[in-house]
C-alpha cells in the first residue's frame, strides 16, 4: 500500500500538545514525537535522535527544529536531519492538520 | 543481504593511528567493511598527546576524546571496550579476544570472543619501558602511558606530596610539570648530561632545564637510578652516585617498547617492531600493522605525524590504492608545557660537511640553530620565539635552496627578503599545502577552503569542520591569522562573545537590557533586541528563561518550554530515556520513616537501581517518565520534597556530625547546613549551586572544594566559596571570618544573589568570581554592609516565589500532559 492512499486517523487536538513543545504517540513498533512550533505548525518525527536514540519528544522545540536533550544534537522537524556539523537522519512521517485537529497516516500504526 | 557481501576488518587496537585510518576510510569507503575494533582499555579512542594537559587539569578527559560512542554506532564500528585480543589464529583468520579484568582487580564473567577476519590491522601501541632496577614494581611506580597512568597519578598528586620522575625526555618533562601544577614536589632525574638531548642541542637543553627549574621543578642530569626503596609501597629512588631522594610517587617515563608480542606469536615477522613494507602490510598479506608497533623502512616511530601518515596509507591499501606508499618524513616536536616555548625538527648532530647558523639572545631567553647541508636546512632547534617553526620546518621538508637568504634566514620569516612582514602577510605567503596542524595533519588549503566553502567565521567552527587547532592548540595563532586573512574585518575575535547564534548582544548586555528596558517576557525580548530566529534557540532560550526569573521574581512567568528537559519534568533525564529521583535530605539527614516509604516505592514501581549519591541523599534510577508523577505523590505523602538534583539551582548542603556526636566539632555543623538548605532550596541559579559544612578544620564534610563552604572554628564560621570538584578541581577561596551563625546565613545569602545577578548561565561561582575578581566581591559582600543587606534582602524577596516543591505540584496534575502519551495506536488495525 503506497502511502498516497493511506487513510488519515485523528491522533489528538493542536492544542494538546504545547507551544512549542511536543506529545508522544505510541505506535505498535515504535515512539512518534508530535512537535507545534510557535506559529502553529505539527510535524511528526520518530521518537529517537539520529546520534544515540535520545528521546526528541523532550528537547527545547525552536524554530522548525528540535534539539536533543541528551547532546544537543539539532533536528530539522520538516525531514529529520541533523543540521550543522553533524550527520545523521531520523524518520518523519506526514502529518495532516484540520479544523484544530492533527492527523497521521493510518499506516504509521503498524509502521515497522 | 548487503551486508553479507561486505568484507570483514578486524581492528586490533583503538589508539590514533587505527582512528585516523578508519576515518580515512569511511570517507572514501563507508560501506566496503564490517568494521569491528578491539580496545584492552575500557573507553573510546582519545588523543594521546593531550594526556599532559590532562594531568595538569587544563583539559578534560571529554576534551580530548577523538571519536565519542556515537562514532562507532554511525559508522556501524563494534567496538569491543576492555577486550584485549589474546590471539590471531591466521589460518582459521580469527582473532580471538579476554575480556580484562575490571580495576578493581574483579575477573570478567564474559566469555572470550573470536570473530573472524578478511582483513586485519594490528595497532597494539607500545609499552613503556620499566628499568629493571630493584623495587621496580612496588606499589607508587607508574609509567605514563594512558588515561589510567593520569588518573592514578591524579589520585597519587593529591597527598601533595613528593614525586620523582625517571626520565627528562618530552614525556617525563610533561608528567613533571603536570605533577608540579597538580601541588606535588618534583624532581626530574635524567640519565644523559642535557634535557631532552634527542630532540635539543646541549645549549637549547640547559635553557630548557634553566625554565624547568624556574617553574620550581628539581633537575638532577647524569643520574643513574640505581634501586627504588621502600617496605610495602615507594618511598624514594636511590641514585648510583648515593644520593637518596625522599618519594610519594615515581614516574617511569623512560621510553616505550613496540608492543608486538600478538604478532611475534603469530609467526608474522618482528624486528624492531612489527616489519611492514611501505604498503603497510606485514609478512602475511592480509594482515596490516600501523602505530607504534610497526616497523617502516628499518624505524619505528613515537610521534603522532608518521603514524597519520602511515593511517592514510593503510586506508588508501584497504579500498584498493596500489599505489599508496608511506615515506617516512621529518618530523617536529613541541613540547606541551605552558609557558615554555620549545620547537625541534630533523636533524641536528655536528658533522664536517654541515655548517650551522646560530642566534642567541641570552636576556630574552631566545635560541635559534639552524643545520645546514649544501645550502639546505636539515635540521633546526628553536627555543623562546618558536613562532617561526612551521617557517623552518616547511623548507627543511621541501628541501628549499636558502642560499639567497642566508644573511638573513636566522631572525625568521619576517626577515626574508630584507621586508618585515606581518604576521598574517607572512601566514598568507604559505603556500596551502604548508601544514598548519600537525596533530592532526591539516594544510593550509584545507582551511581556506572550508572558511571559503563552508562560510566558517569563528575557530570553533574551523575547529569542528577540518579539525585544525582542535587538539594541543598551538597552531591557534596561525589559523586565527588564516581566519583574518580570508575575512578581514568580518573577524573579530576580541568582540563580546554573542550568546548564541540567535543575537550578537552577549549576556552581560542582555541581562542588562533586561532591566533597563524592563524586558519582562521572552518574546517581548527577542522583539525589542532584534533577535535573529523566531523563537531563539536550545542555548539562549533556557539563559533568557533564568535572566527574566531573576530580574523579575514574582512577576515573570516561568516559560517550561524553554527549560532543559530535567528542569521541565523535575527529575533527571538517563540516557534510555528514563529518569532517576533524588528527594531532599536536609543536611544529609534521613529517618526510619524516609528510608522505609522510599523501600516501599522501590518496590511497587520496581525502579531497578537505587544509589547513594555524592551529596549525602539517595537517588532512585531507572523511573519511567509516566511513573513520575506517582512516585513523588508517594514521597509527597512521606514529608519529602524535591531535591532539585536535577535544577541550574541549590542543590546539596553537606554537613558531618559536628557538636552533636563528634569529638572534635566545634559548633553545630549539621543544624548550620539544615538552617542553610532550608533558607535556600528552590532558589535558581545560572548554574547548580552545592554547599557544605564542615564543624572543624578537618574538614570531613569537604567544605573547601564547594561552590560555598563553611568550616567551623571555635570563634565562629570561615566562609570559603568558588571552589570546583568536577571538570575542574580547584580549592576554595576564602571570603571571611564571622562570629554567628545568623552573619553567616546573611553572607551566604547575599553571595549567592551576587551570582545570581551577575552570573552568565551555566557559569559556575568560581568561573563567576575569577571573572569579576575575588577581591571585588570581598569588598562588596564583607566590607560594605550596606549592599550586603541589600542583597541579602533581594534574595529572601525572590525566595518567597521560589520555594514551592515541583513535586507535590505535579503530584497534584499539574502538567500532567508532560507524563503521558497523546495517543496511543498500539492498538490501531492498519486499514486496508
Amino acid at each position: 500500500m503506497s502511502a498516497l492512499d493511506s487513510p488519515w486517523i485523528e491522533v489528538c487536538p493542536i492544542d494538546s500538545i504545547p507551544l512549542r513543545g511536543c506529545r508522544v504517540v505510541r505506535t505498535r513498533h515504535m515512539q512518534i514525537a508530535l512537535f507545534r512550533t510557535a506559529s502553529d505548525e505539527v510535524f511528526a518525527l520518530e521518537n529517537r535522535c539520529p546520534h544515540k536514540n535520545g528521546p526528541l519528544s523532550e528537547g527545547i522545540v525552536h524554530d522548525r527544529k528540535v534539539t536533543c536533550p541528551l547532546h544537543n544534537w539539532v533536528i530539522s522537524l520538516e525531514s529529520g536531519e541533523a543540521t550543522g556539523a553533524d550527520k545523521g537522519c531520523t524518520r518523519s512521517f506526514p502529518v495532516r492538520l484540520d479544523k484544530g485537529r492533527v492527523y497521521l497516516e493510518a499506516s504509521v500504526a503498524t509502521a515497522p | 543481504m548487503a551486508s553479507h557481501a561486505k568484507q570483514r576488518l578486524v581492528v586490533v587496537g583503538n589508539g590514533m593511528a587505527p582512528g585516523r585510518a578508519l576515518e580515512r576510510l569511511f570517507e572514501t569507503a563507508p560501506d566496503a567493511y564490517d568494521v569491528t575494533i578491539f580496545n584492552a582499555e575500557p573507553r573510546v579512542n582519545y588523543d594521546r598527546i593531550m594526556l599532559s594537559p590532562v594531568l595538569s587539569g587544563d583539559k578534560s578527559f571529554e576534551e580530548i576524546v577523538i571519536h565519542g560512542d556515537g562514532w562507532y554506532v554511525k559508522h556501524g564500528v563494534t567496538l569491543y571496550k576492555g577486550a584485549k585480543v589474546t590471539r590471531i589464529d591466521r589460518a582459521a583468520r580469527t582473532v580471538t579476544a579476554e575480556f580484562v579484568p575490571s580495576r578493581s582487580g574483579q575477573p570478567s564473567l564474559q566469555p572470550p570472543v573470536t570473530v573472524s577476519y578478511d582483513k586485519l590491522i594490528v595497532a597494539t601501541g607500545s609499552n613503556p619501558i620499566i628499568i629493571p632496577v630493584p623495587g621496580h614494581d612496588l606499589p607508587g611506580v607508574l609509567t605514563y602511558r594512558d588515561l589510567d597512568d593520569v588518573e592514578a597519578m591524579l589520585l597519587a598528586a593529591k597527598s601533595r606530596g613528593s614525586a620523582v620522575v625517571i626520565g627528562g625526555g618530552l614525556l617525563g618533562l610533561e608528567a613533571a610539570a603536570g605533577l608540579q601544577a597538580q601541588g606535588m614536589d618534583v624532581t626530574v632525574v635524567h640519565l644523559m648530561p642535557t634535557l631532552m638531548e634527542r630532540q635539543l642541542d646541549p645549549a637549547a637543553g640547559h635553557l630548557l632545564q634553566r625554565a624547568i627549574e624556574a617553574r620550581g621543578i628539581k633537575v638532577l642530569t647524569r643520574a643513574n637510578t640505581k634501586a627504588i626503596v621502600g617496605s610495602g609501597r615507594v618511598e624514594g629512588v636511590e641514585l648510583d652516585n648515593g644520593t637518596r631522594l625522599p618519594a610519594d610517587l615515581i614516574v617511569m617515563a623512560v621510553g616505550i617498547r613496540p608492543n608486538m608480542q600478538l604478532a611475534k606469536e603469530a609467526g608474522i615477522t618482528v624486528n624492531r617492531g612489527i616489519v611492514v613494507d611501505a604498503t603497510m602490510r606485514t609478512s602475511d598479506p592480509d594482515i596490516f600493522a600501523l602505530g607504534e608497533c610497526a616497523e617502516a623502512d628499518g624505524q619505528v616511530f613515537g610521534l603522532v605525524a608518521p603514524l597519520y601518515e602511515m593511517a592514510n596509507t593503510a586506508a588508501a591499501q584497504l579500498v584498493g590504492d596500489a599505489a599508496a606508499g608511506f615515506k617516512s618524513s621529518a618530523t617536529a616536536t613541541k613540547l606541551k608545557v605552558t609557558g615554555i616555548n620549545l620547537y625541534s625538527a630533523g636533524d641536528f648532530a655536528e658533522a664536517k660537511d654541515r655548517e650551522e647558523i646560530v642566534l642567541r639572545d641570552a636576556t630574552r631567553g631566545v635560541y635559534r640553530r639552524l643545520v645546514l647541508k649544501d645550502n639546505r636546512i636539515i635540521g633546526a632547534v628553536m627555543y623562546g620565539d618558536t613562532s617561526d617553526g612551521p617557517w623552518f620546518f616547511d623548507m627543511l621538508k621541501r628541501g628549499t635552496d636558502v642560499a639567497d637568504m642566508r644573511e638573513t634566514l636566522i631572525f625568521g620569516q619576517n626577515y626574508a627578503g630584507g621586508i618585515p612582514l606581518d604576521p598574517a602577510a607572512a601566514v598568507a605567503a604559505l603556500p596551502d599545502d604548508a601544514e598548519i596542524c600537525g596533530c592532526n595533519g591539516v594544510c593550509k588549503g584545507k582551511i581556506t577552503g572550508a572558511i571559503a566553502g563552508l562560510g566558517l567565521k569563528s575557530l570553533d567552527e574551523v575547529r569542528a569542520h577540518t579539525k585544525a587547532s582542535a587538539s594541543c592548540g598551538s597552531c591557534t595563532g596561525l589559523v586565527e591569522q588564516l581566519l583574518k586573512a580570508q575575512l578581514g574585518d568580518a573577524y573579530n575575535p576580541a568582540a563580546v562573545q554573542p550568546m548564541c547564534g540567535c543575537t550578537d548582544l552577549g549576556h552581560d548586555d542582555v541581562r542588562r537590557l533586561i532591566v533597563a528596558k524592563e524586558l519582562k517576557s521572552i518574546p517581548q525580548l527577542m522583539q525589542e533586541l532584534e533577535w535573529k530566529t523566531s523563537c531563539g534557540c536550545a542555548k539562549c532560550r533556557p539563559a533568557l528563561n533564568y535572566y527574566m526569573i531573576c530580574s523579575w521574581p514574582g512577576e515573570y512567568e516561568d516559560d517550561s518550554q524553554s527549560r532543559f528537559i530535567n528542569e521541565r519534568v523535575h527529575a533527571n533525564i538517563q540516557k534510555d530515556g528514563t529518569y532517576s529521583v533524588v528527594p531532599r535530605m536536609w543536611g544529609g539527614q534521613t529517618s526510619a520513616k524516609e528510608l522505609r516509604a522510599i523501600a516501599d516505592i522501590v518496590d511497587k514501581y520496581k525502579i531497578p537501581t537505587v544509589k547513594v549519591t555524592g551529596g549525602q541523599r539517595i537517588d532512585m534510577l531507572g523511573v519511567a517518565k509516566e511513573d513520575l508523577p506517582g512516585v513523588w505523590a508517594d514521597l509527597s505523602a512521606a514529608g519529602m520534597v524535591s531535591g532539585h538534583a536535577y535544577a541550574k539551582g541549590l542543590r546539596t548542603v553537606k554537613t558531618c556530625v559536628g557538636t552533636d556526636w563528634c569529638r572534635f566539632g566545634t559548633q553545630d555543623s549539621t543544624g548550620l547546613g539544615v538552617k542553610l538548605e532550608k533558607f535556600m532550596w528552590g532558589s535558581w541559579t545560572p548554574a547548580k549551586v552545592k554547599l557544605a559544612v564542615s564543624g572543624c578544620p578537618r574538614n570531613c564534610a569537604e567544605a573547601t572544594c564547594k561552590d560555598i563552604g563553611v568550616v567551623c572554628i571555635e570563634s565562629g564560621y570561615d566562609i570559603h566559596y568558588a571552589g570546583a570538584a568536577g571538570l575542574e578541581i580547584k580549592g576554595t577561596e576564602l571570603l571571611g571570618h564571622v562570629a554567628t551563625e545568623e552573619e553567616t546565613i546573611e553572607v551566604i545569602g547575599a553571595l549567592t544573589q551576587l551570582y545570581r545577578e551577575q552570573g552568565r548561565y551555566l557559569e559556575r561561582i568560581h568561573k563567576w568570581a575569577k571573572r569579576v575578581g575575588f577581591d571585588t566581591i570581598r569588598q562588596q559582600i564583607m566590607e560594605d554592609v550596606e549592599r550586603r543587606r541589600a542583597l541579602y534582602g533581594r534574595f529572601v524577596f525572590s525566595q518567597q516565589f521560589a520555594q514551592n516543591d515541583p513535586w507535590a505540584e505535579r503530584a497534584q496534575g499539574k502538567d500532567a500532559h508532560e507524563f503521558t502519551p497523546v495517543a496511543d495506536l498500539t492498538l490501531h488495525e492498519a486499514a486496508e
